[in-house]
């Protein structure tokens, strides 16, 4: 065993990580899932949707931010945690207006194949329908719907890191809180472009490139067929 | 209006919901005469608002949420308005021959479900039969066959549908512009091997459709009966067409009042009145008026307005249809069932020409054109003639939403029928049983709007009938 090598526990699992890798890291590279929203690889952690937290020796962490650690005990499938998981989805859903069953991300969506790989039917919490939440059309390629934004702050950091723009980013607080442009008003007046990985990284139907709707045939989407995560667990020696 | 505050009322609510929530009013003065009767639809839908300001891409997915029963004719209505919006008058040879199928395989099923699970408790056991067998449950214990064909020709067409739209119910399959798969060999295969025994019993159920019409042709041509105006889309050589084609509208006698009528020029031609007791409009044809301009549509309309049918068997049945009333239209509403099957037929010819059509595996799926403001999709939707008409903004977005659907336009004639049976077989009677209820439910099933039910499948229609004198006070309450 190299002194570059970092031994530690998940669910009873003996996982290995290098220093300076996360939780997150270490568990995707033993093919362990550790489930979602605002990680995406490639960007910096955020920490902020919370769905990825564990619990590290009793005590719960988000594991998109937290290194591994020699010997620590890390709890992820878990029914409590799971059930933690469950909620906070389901506040997700309830907190925006999520229509599935038109929206054109269906079946390439995160949050909804991660409701669907929790097991939720249908959102326990009263719906909020939030009526201050606006469609910005003005670009000739790409599109913005804040009733379906879940705050994750992917588009910021991969403008700001990856595409070198700072297009994207939060204004207002509490239920105030969205996606702002860098322009006075509309997406039109910024300089993002439809190949900016700022657009590409969405994991809802909030950011989307116009005028390809639902090309892609049911059947045929990302997560027709396995449940969001397989594509991690299928790296298991 | 006559002053009705002192007639007695009765009430049957809910006649069913889809589409709109529907009751039926009558009104009786002492001696219990029908002084009005009145099919309202009391349901407020909003989907013309809240598609505006969606991407216009949206719209063939997010409005076909208007209906369960046959939204594959939202899909498409709106899917050919969007091809316009994006500036695609012709579609590739295998997308349009993909939306034709799912469009057929959707005739078949929404067709078959209403004949054989909807409407045969009445034909095959009388109208006032009791109601504890007049159900798909009576159906299926005396008459297995029939039972087991609806079922079985409903699930091929809801296979077809899945195999061209994605899902059997709100799928996604027609986009702006084309179709987003084709048909595998495998898919093809799987419909090719039923297709006779689809063929084979549709071709019966059109037998028993003409039969009862026959052999009852007595008492059922005055039931709910009128002589009405009849509106389809017809395609350029006159032939039946249900996905495509120009608007023609022949009076009862068959005389042409408008034909070859492009889909784009309808609001030059039809118009909408609105009525203060109903939440649904009331269609009619502009150069005759509101009073006298109203139409029928769907497969009676269909089969009166055609000049021929482009496929055999149903042809043949058309001949067989027309000569009854000696190449004239055909006007007596119970004869909608006749000319819903002979559409069957013609559905179940279509798909098998489609299937044997290598265009279906086809890999040239989409067409893209200039963007237009403007779009209007118009098809022959099981029910009747559907209108969706759309504008679209600089940034994409829907700004408006027109549509007339197959039900408003049977708006009028389904008021017409239930007053006629209200008229004949209420009137004047001392006491309002089931049977006599049902009666003024078949004048309306046999619209086949979107109200008779799923519910009345399973021989529970929610009715509820309630009697009032002239105080408003209830003097009796029946519930099926």
């Amino acid at each position: 065993m190299s002194e570059n090598t970092i031994t530690f526990e998940i669910d009873g699992v003996e996982v290995q990580g290098a220093p300076g890798q996360t939780i997150m890291q270490a568990a995707d590279a033993a093919g362990i899932y550790i489930p979602r929203l605002c990680a995406f690889e490639g960007l910096p952690p955020h920490g902020s949707c919370r769905i990825c937290t564990v619990k590290v020796n009793g005590r719960f962490q988000s594991s998109c931010t937290q290194p591994v650690a020699e010997g620590i005990i890390v709890e992820n499938d878990t029914e409590e945690i799971l059930e933690f998981r469950r909620n906070l989805v389901d506040m997700l859903f309830v907190e925006g207006n999520h229509f599935c069953m038109f929206c054109e991300k269906s079946g390439n969506c995160e949050l909804q194949a991660l409701a669907y790989r929790l097991g939720i039917t249908a959102p326990k919490y009263p719906f909020m329908f939030p009526a201050n939440r606006t469609v910005d059309a003005s670009h000739k390629d790409i599109f913005i719907d804040h009733n379906r934004c879940i705050l994750c702050a992917r588009c910021i950091r991969a403008s700001r890191d990856l595409d070198g723009k700072n297009v994207f980013q939060f204004v207002g607080r509490g239920p105030e809180k969205h996606i702002a442009v860098n322009a006075r008003a509309r997406l039109v007046d910024t300089e993002v472009d439809v190949t900016d990985k700022a657009v590409e990284v969405c994991p809802v139907g909030a950011i989307l490139r116009k005028h390809v709707g639902y090309a892609i045939p049911v059947g045929k989407r990302k997560y027709d067929h396995a449940p969001i995560g397989s594509d991690i667990e299928a790296q298991k020696h | 209006m006559q002053d009705t505050q002192d007639l007695k009322r009765i009430v049957i609510e809910p006649v069913t919901r889809v589409e709109g929530h529907g009751k039926v009013t009558i009104l009786l003065d002492e001696q219990n005469r029908v002084k009005q009767a009145r099919l309202h639809i009391v349901e407020f839908r909003g989907f013309e608002r809240f598609i505006q300001g969606r991407p216009y891409w949206e719209a063939p997915v997010l409005v076909q949420r208007l209906c369960g029963i046959c939204p594959v004719s939202h899909h498409l209505a709106a899917a050919k308005a969007m091809d316009m919006i994006v500036g695609v008058d012709t579609l590739t040879p295998t997308a349009e021959k993909m939306r034709r199928l799912m469009h057929y395989g959707q005739i078949f099923q929404s067709h078959a479900l209403h004949f054989f699970h909807l409407a045969s408790p009445d034909l095959l056991f009388g109208f006032d039969a009791d109601v504890a067998i007049r159900n798909v449950i009576g159906v299926a214990a005396k008459h297995k066959d029939l039972a087991v064909q609806g079922v079985m020709m409903r699930k091929f067409g809801q296979e077809i549908i899945k195999a061209t739209a994605g899902k059997k119910i709100h799928g996604t399959g027609a986009i702006p512009g084309g179709i987003n798969k084709n048909l595998t060999i495998e898919e093809r295969d799987s419909f090719l091997k039923d297709i006779d025994q689809m063929r084979e019993w549709s071709r019966g159920a059109v037998k028993i459709a003409k039969d009862y019409t026959v052999e009852n042709l007595e008492a059922i041509a005055p039931f709910g009966s009128f002589d009405s105006n009849h509106l389809s889309l017809i395609r350029e050589d006159g032939a039946m067409d249900l996905y495509h084609g120009n608007l023609r509208a022949i009076d009862a006698q068959g005389n042409k009042i408008f034909d070859q009528v492009e889909c784009t020029q309808y609001l030059d031609y039809i118009a909408e009145e609105v009525r203060d007791w109903s939440y649904m409009k009331f269609p009619f044809i502009k150069s005759i008026g509101p009073e006298n301009g109203w139409y029928r549509v769907g497969p009676l309309a269909r089969v009166n307005a055609c000049d021929f049918i482009d496929t055999p068997e149903a042809e043949a049945a058309r001949k067989e249809f027309m000569a009854v009333t000696d190449g004239k239209p055909n006007n007596l509403t119970m004869a909608y069932h006749w000319a819903r099957m002979i559409e069957v037929l013609h559905s179940i010819e279509k798909m098998h020409e489609l299937l044997e059509d290598a265009d279906l595996q086809g890999t040239d799926l989409v067409v893209k054109g200039e963007r237009r403001p403007e779009g209007i999709g118009l098809l022959e939707a099981p029910r009747g003639t559907l209108f969706h008409h759309y504008r679209v903004d600089e940034n994409d977005q829907v700004t408006m939403a027109n549509l007339i659907v197959s039900t408003t336009s049977n708006n009028e004639p389904m008021n017409r029928a239930v007053t006629k049976v209200a008229m004949d077989h209420i009137s004047g009677k001392p006491e309002i049983s089931e049977g006599l209820l049902n009666h003024i439910e078949v004048a309306i099933r046999a619209y086949d709007p979107c109200l008779s039910c799923a519910t009345h499948a399973l021989g529970k229609m929610p009715l509820v009938v309630r009697l009032v004198d002239a105080e408003g006070n209830e003097v009796a309450k029946k519930s099926t």
